[in-house]
């Protein structure tokens, strides 16, 4: 990766690739493909510490009534697909959620989109009783389903209403986001997006919607445009008096 | 003793009874091949009807693939979900891209679907495809080559984010 191309300087593509295999210690072999180099994790190597994936939501571009992001993430997470038993509505798993808020002495209203928190310190991670809730080493917290008993203390625990019970029987799941009956669920940040240097759906959605309300990047890297922004505005963590520290954060609220 | 420090593997993973039934699925379907190896040489023995369309060579050879799928997989899990490692050779996903059946595009199904074969067979309760897909993503076949020297299976360059 040392030799440039002849007639022509290097692009900035090649240049963020060589940035990521010089960061990664790997030879940039052929076969690698870009976003395996974007991700800078070479195949076989573990999630590290050194990343902390967060997000960054300005609620004032964020429009009450549009739910872009939550339609997008039943799509790619496949919660859009029925069971085989009609449930009840309220009891429909929602990995992220619309909500607005208003300021009761003023009237000031503020929408904004409500989901796991990525906290930390999870709570929901402290009271599992099998360890099926863990925090992976790049701060997404996450369910195991081959480990979770269905017992729902998590979801009491967490202060975010996060998380969700799977009621009924499911069918025609995303191949890449497993889920069924018996478990609970919540936002995962599209880690399996994430694990291939993409972006969580909902960012996406509301990027291309051309809202460009929602920052997803890694809050350990200076250099990093959520790190930037974090730097420059004011922004609020839910519940910041419960000291969980949360990877998702919030502007303008 | 390899099941038994795979198992204990397992277990450190305070996982003790999916440990358990792993074991005795791994030891129910080694009663099952050898069942079915009893009756390629005498014919009085019944068998699981499985049906191998797959021409290719799979990870590991058939031999170490009966006896050892089970905890390969419950090895793999953890890899994916807990450390996030994707694209491996071992995967269920690889599994069901190789296996699914031309018939109904499934490892289940019938009692001919790969996986549904000699699960039936043993009586072993198949819980994988409760949540996960027993039907390949579309147009995710992957590429596959063999390794001459490990006799594993490594994607094509070209091939990648196919599983």
């Amino acid at each position: 990766m040392s030799e440039h191309k002849p007639g022509g300087g290097a692009s900035r593509r090649d240049f963020l690739a060589a940035s990521a295999a010089a960061l990664a210690g790997i030879m940039v072999a052929p076969g690698i493909s870009l976003i395996e180099i974007a991700s800078a994790r070479a195949p076989g190597e573990p999630v590290s510490g050194t990343v902390r994936w967060g997000m960054l939501i300005d609620s004032t571009r964020c429009s009450s009534g549009c739910d872009d992001c939550v339609s997008a993430c039943d799509r790619e997470n496949g919660l859009e697909s029925a069971g085989a038993t009609g449930i009840d509505e309220r009891q429909r798993p929602q990995w992220i959620r619309k909500i607005e808020l208003k300021e009761v002495s003023t009237g000031r209203t503020a929408s904004l989109p409500m989901m796991c928190q990525h906290c930390a310190n999870p709570p929901c991670v402290d009271v599992c009783p099998t360890g099926a809730s863990f925090k992976r080493a790049d701060g997404i917290v996450l369910v195991d389903r081959h480990t979770c008993i269905g017992c729902r203390y998590c979801m009491m625990a967490c202060p975010y209403k996060a998380r969700s019970f799977v009621h009924e029987p499911l069918t025609n799941q995303n191949p890449e986001v497993p889920r069924g009956l018996g478990c609970v669920e919540s936002c995962t940040l599209c880690v399996h997006r994430v694990d291939k240097g993409q972006t969580p759906a909902c960012v996406e959605a509301c990027a291309e919607a051309g809202h460009g309300a929602i920052i997803f990047g890694d809050l350990n890297d200076p250099e990093s445009e959520i790190s930037r922004r974090l730097r420059e505005v004011a922004s609020t963590q839910v519940r910041a008096d419960l000291r969980l520290d949360t990877g998702v954060r919030y502007q303008g609220i | 003793m390899t099941l038994m420090a795979r198992n204990s593997i397992t277990m450190r993973h305070g996982n003790g009874r999916l440990g358990r039934m792993l074991v005795l699925m791994a030891v129910a379907l080694m009663l099952a091949w050898g069942a079915a190896a009893m009756a390629d040489q005498g014919g009085r023995t019944p068998s699981p009807e499985v049906v191998i369309e797959s021409q290719e060579a799979c990870v590991a050879p058939p031999a170490e693939m009966r006896r050892q799928h089970a905890h390969m997989l419950a090895e793999q899990k953890d890899r994916t979900v807990r450390q996030g490692i994707r694209n491996e050779a071992v995967s269920l996903n690889g599994c069901i891209e190789c296996h699914a059946s031309s018939k109904n595009g499934s490892v289940i199904g019938t009692k001919q679907n790969f996986c549904q074969s000699c699960h039936s067979f043993v009586a072993v309760k198949l819980t994988c495809f409760e949540c996960h897909q027993p039907t390949p993503e579309k147009g995710k076949r992957a590429q596959m080559t063999v390794s001459a020297a490990h006799g594993l299976l490594t994607p094509l360059p070209g091939a990648e984010g196919s599983r």
